[in-house]
């Protein structure tokens, strides 16, 4: 019977995708090791500028984040072009910081509060007036040690 | 009949189900910078006594509306930042007890005593750009770790970067309160002494 045998010769075989699961895990177990789950969602531009001195924050628990950006396009109606301040998840005004910081201190170990940073991540379109604002806040309530975060990579980046 | 082989599980839907996994986390997570300059800002409690300080060991810095730079009232480019901070603070025009043995600059007395006394002076305004404030701020950072690299290289025969990253490193197998020594000896010689004027 010729039956089974009708194949021609010059078929390609089929490409076996039997890796091709291995493949997506091995990308899938990367993002899941190189990210960490975002814990408060942005409400404004977030763009960082880049600078090469840089050091590493390396307590990610003893860090305060300040946003500032202009509002993203959704929020534009509501809260203008300007650029804003975002603390944890809601726009705020710069005279919200000292409430902000008190909150974060009592929420640590008293003995980890003097370690206590506050990282700045401010949109490289920002002006310096809102970040003068902010700096003199928190001087005011004392939290002095400050890291504006940055991009890695070379200054000429900023100048576009 | 003999036994029959069990029917083997068809895993072709196990990349679907990877990618949706794969997927999920994309959207979900963002690699989150943690880096960045750090600063420490000074106490609000002014200090009754005004410090003189000569006009000679000031370097100003100047940031514009315009995001253009002056320094000591000349207009500069952001790349020559560095090299003209280097310059004042490595000058060592001092004599007697301000003199500075390890400075290697032009000795110009018009210029910085020693680098504990040169402070630099950082203005700008409130329409400065950030992306300029970081940039002028990243400038000067590297001017002192020039500096300090530049000495340890020439004390302990590996750069102060590096001493930074072994006493940062874990698993370094040297001596760690030797090494702190060393670094707080580098600082002290080269202190950052940046001031910001509002």
């Amino acid at each position: 019977m010729s039956k089974f045998n009708k194949k021609k010769k010059g078929d390609l075989p089929a490409v076996n995708t039997a890796s091709l699961p291995d493949i997506v895990f091995m990308l899938l177990f990367f993002f899941m090791v190189a990210t960490v789950m975002r814990d408060n969602e942005l409400k404004i531009k977030n763009e960082l500028p880049a600078a090469n001195e840089v050091e590493k924050l390396d307590k990610k628990e003893l860090v305060m984040y300040i946003y500032a950006g202009k509002p993203n396009f959704g929020y534009q109606s509501k809260f203008g072009t300007e650029a804003r301040l975002q603390l944890n998840d809601k726009f705020s005004e710069v005279s919200d910081i000292p409430a902000f910081i008190y909150a974060e201190r009592e929420s640590k170990r008293e003995e980890l509060r003097p370690f206590l940073t506050t990282a700045l991540k401010v949109d490289k379109e920002t002006n310096m007036g809102i970040v003068g604002d902010i700096k003199q806040e928190l001087r005011k309530v004392n939290a002095l040690k400050i890291n504006y975060t940055t991009r890695i990579g070379d200054v000429s980046l900023n100048m576009k | 009949m003999a036994r029959r082989s069990s029917p083997e599980v068809n895993a072709g839907s196990m990349a679907d189900i990877a990618f949706l996994l794969l997927i999920f986390f994309l959207v979900t997570t963002t690699i989150e910078t943690d880096s960045g300059i750090s600063r420490k800002l000074p106490p609000m409690e002014e200090s009754e006594e005004d410090v003189v300080i000569k006009q000679k060991n000031i370097f100003t810095v100047l940031l514009n509306g315009k995001d253009q730079l002056l320094v000591e009232d000349e207009l500069m480019q952001l790349e020559d930042l560095r090299t003209s901070a280097i310059e004042f603070l490595d000058n060592g025009g001092g004599n007697g007890e301000d003199a500075c043995n390890y400075c290697k600059g032009k000795r110009d007395p018009k210029s910085s005593d020693n680098p504990d006394k040169a402070i630099i002076s950082l203005k700008n305004e409130r329409e400065t750009s950030y992306a300029t404030y970081i940039s002028v701020q990243n400038e000067l950072v590297a001017a002192y770790t020039h500096l300090r690299n530049i000495r340890a290289q020439e004390l302990f025969g590996e750069s102060y970067s590096e001493m930074m990253k072994n006493y940062k490193d874990v698993n370094w197998p040297g001596n760690r309160d030797k090494l702190k020594e060393n670094i707080n000896r580098l600082r002290k010689e080269y202190p950052q002494k940046l001031s910001e004027v509002q």
